[in-house]
């Protein structure tokens, strides 16, 4: 493990750190404008710049940067106050490499560059009411009619599909035969008629996901993606780019907020940090904590030597969410009955952060894989166990049993 | 092979290597559960001398020591739980140490100890040498979980004793000493703790029961990633003690307890599930299971218990503001 940038990695952070030292955007610059305009706003400046999408080809926005220069770039960037752009990493991160993969020369050309200047937002259109954990077992039907295919079905869990202006979707093509084979994958504009869009109220009381509701909704043939029935080697592409987020800081209830909290919080007549049971479910904390911390350090080394970061990486959600859970648990004992109290203004220093992680890591526990779809991950493809049978191989797809 | 001579310096007979390489002799005699007299003479007795011996002291016993054909030891503990300088009953007067010592590595094959005494100045303790030969020292072997490491009480009567760093300064040199040992046990500890998933990784591999391996059922999948996480989380912990053990920095203290809480924690579990996904066969005296079970409780306990390294760990992060 090296903690030090070798000598070309420190340049690139110094450009890095000159660059937005000189452009962070200003209040006075970002005056009157709404998160997603700021969002673009900050994204068109950096790509302009050579410093958006930098891991992309020159043609595209980018600079052909290698994966540790585009993590120092994100570390240059935490340190700076610069507009949340998080409304792109679908795009950027899913919808980009896919249509990089297997899109035709004018389609590229027609969308890649906009996706990394932030003018076009895209969702990604795949999980189903049917088909979480076992995406494959999805039902959103598409049929040929002349040059256009026509969609039946429905959509869930869709980040951000209110605001987007494409999608990337995976429907069946074909119920007869075993459920990989009959899948094709497509692009469609989310403006389309008959595409509904509902969104989800989460047990946080927040929406950030939406149904997707598609009735007899007709997307040319020609945005298609892949062979019909190619649609899941497709979606592997698209899966495999699922942003390892390495480098990144990371919310949630931290070592530090339990260990303020229980310095002035008491049991007995003492200060909560003097309790020994207290301090010793910190210090669990604290190791697992250190250990995420110096496992993604690993994982840099790695990347700097030009590695490319596996499976393994599935760790640092695992652990990291039921950790924040817990923590948060604990700090809501420890505040007895205030703990209660959901309100960010109660606390002036801390706001609301123990409930409002407590509400929202039972989410992150199940999205982008289940706790336990991420330790089948880490069991098959790390350890090499082998899978479990499935009831459903080499059966066509309309002959699986789905319990309806 | 030279492991024992790793870090001590080449002007007394030693390789002056580093800590990182000895991490990784640690390691690998974790995952053996080497039934050696290392950890007691190279991670304490060792360390004690680079750290508190004077010249003459180091070249006493550290060529020796480099060869193999000295053996050290440490004993602190005088039972009754966690140790402090109030508790200690050993003390020494005139050059001469009395008292008694509990459940100490390898006391009978040992040629000299490093002794914590009570000490009326300073930190309340001082450290002390004591040739095993000495008229003076008798020990009385003892029982324990690991019948594979040998382990003995010791009775000191009016022994001859040297002394060990400053006069009251004992404390504080032990401290330092378990810092360091706690790095390197961290190491051997990772190694038993992977011995241990490799081990339940094969034997589910190969096992079958209701027509498949038991590998593929999810319930012991999910077990193995738990050791996995918990193995790759310590590894990481691990390497930065060994990091801030080599460059001896500020940081030594959180860093060495971060390593040993996270190595003892996934040790304990690793070689208990072991024995669980062996079935019935992991609870027999024919398999190994039991060397690493036994191994684990061994080196949870023998340089203080999880629950003291918590402690210590948070002292670390009061202290130091890091965290």
């Amino acid at each position: 493990m090296d903690f030090e940038d070798t000598k070309e990695e420190a340049a690139f952070r110094a450009d890095a750190q000159a660059w937005f030292a000189a452009n962070a955007p200003t209040a006075k610059e970002l005056e009157g404008m709404d998160g997603m305009q700021r969002a673009k706003y900050w994204q068109a400046k950096k790509v302009a710049a050579g410093w958006g999408c930098i891991r992309w080809p020159k043609e595209y926005g980018g600079r052909d940067a290698s994966a540790i220069e585009q993590v120092i770039l994100n570390q240059e960037e935490a340190k700076i106050s610069a507009p949340e752009t998080g409304v792109f990493s679908i795009g950027q991160g899913m919808a980009a490499p896919t249509l990089m993969t297997w899109a035709n020369d004018d389609d590229k050309a027609r969308f890649v560059p906009r996706l990394a200047t932030g003018e076009d937002i895209w969702c990604q259109l795949f999980s189903e009411p049917a088909g979480g954990s076992d995406l494959a077992a999805l039902r959103t039907k598409a049929v040929k009619d002349g040059d256009d295919w026509v969609i039946n079905g429905q959509k869930i869990w869709t980040s951000g599909a209110h605001y987007s202006d494409w999608g990337i979707l995976v429907v069946r093509t074909d119920p007869n035969v075993p459920k990989h084979q009959g899948l094709t994958y497509f692009y469609v504009d989310m403006k389309s008629p008959g595409i509904e869009i509902k969104p989800i109220r989460q047990i946080s009381g927040e929406s950030n996901f939406n149904e997707v509701y598609f009735t007899d909704v007709r997307i040319p043939d020609s945005q298609r993606l892949g062979a019909v029935g190619q649609g899941w080697k497709v979606s592997l592409t698209t899966l495999m780019n699922e942003r390892a987020s390495i480098g990144a800081g990371g919310g949630g209830v931290k070592f530090d907020s339990v260990k303020k909290l229980a310095a002035s919080v008491n049991i007995g007549d003492r200060p909560a940090i003097e309790d020994s049971a207290v301090r010793a479910k910190l210090a669990s904390w604290y190791v697992q904590e250190a250990g995420l911390k110096y496992t993604s350090y690993r994982t840099l080394s790695a990347l700097s030597r030009g590695a490319i970061p596996g499976p393994e990486n599935s760790i640092g959600k695992l652990v990291g969410a039921v950790k924040s859970q817990d923590m948060a648990s604990f700090a809501i004992d420890l505040l007895e009955q205030e703990g209660i109290v959901r309100d960010k203004s109660y606390d002036e220093a801390i706001g609301s952060l123990f409930q409002d992680t407590y509400m929202a890591i039972p989410g992150l526990r199940i999205a982008g894989g289940t706790d336990e779809i991420m330790a089948n991950i880490i069991a098959e493809r790390v350890l090499g166990l082998p899978q479990e049978p499935r009831a459903d191989k080499g059966i066509p797809f309309s002959e699986v049993p789905t319990g309806s | 092979m030279g492991w024992t001579a790793t870090v001590i310096p080449e002007e007394f007979g030693g390789l002056g290597l580093s800590y990182l390489e000895l991490a990784v002799i640690a390691e690998e005699l974790g995952r053996c559960a080497a039934p050696v007299p290392f950890g007691s003479s190279v991670y304490l007795a060792t360390e004690a001398l680079l750290l508190g011996g004077n010249q003459e002291q180091k070249e006493a016993w550290l060529p020796t020591l480099a060869t193999g054909e000295a053996i050290g030891t440490f004993a602190y503990a005088e039972g009754g739980g966690q140790s402090s300088p109030k508790s200690l009953a050993t003390k020494a007067s005139g050059g001469k140490l009395s008292g008694r010592k509990v459940v100490v590595p390898d006391a009978e094959i040992a040629q000299f100890v490093i002794v914590a005494a009570a000490s009326d100045s300073g930190d309340g303790a001082s450290l002390y040498l004591v040739d095993m030969s000495d008229a003076g020292v008798s020990t009385e072997s003892v029982q324990t979980l690991d019948p594979s490491r040998s382990h003995a009480h010791i009775d000191f009567s009016s022994a001859s004793a040297q002394l060990l760093g400053g006069e009251g300064q004992g404390w504080g040199l032990l401290q330092r000493v378990l810092d360091r040992a706690a790095v390197l046990t961290a190491w051997e500890q990772l190694g038993g703790s992977e011995a241990c998933l490799e081990m339940a990784k094969n034997y589910a591999m190969g096992r079958y029961a209701f027509g498949r391996a038991i590998a593929s059922y999810q319930a012991i999948k999910h077990k193995l990633a738990d050791m996995y996480v918990k193995n790759t989380l310590a590894r990481s912990n691990a390497y930065y003690g060994a990091w801030a053990l080599n460059t001896d920095a500020a940081e030594l203290p959180l860093a060495a307890a971060t390593a040993r809480v996270g190595s003892t924690q996934a040790y304990y579990f690793s070689s208990k599930e072991n024995i669980q996904t062996h079935g019935g066969m992991g609870y027999t005296w024919e398999f190994d299971c039991q060397f690493y079970y036994r191994r684990s409780k061994l080196l949870a306990v023998n340089i203080g218990s999880e629950g003291l390294w918590q402690e210590r760990l948070i002292a670390a992060t009061e202290q130091s503001n890091v965290a």
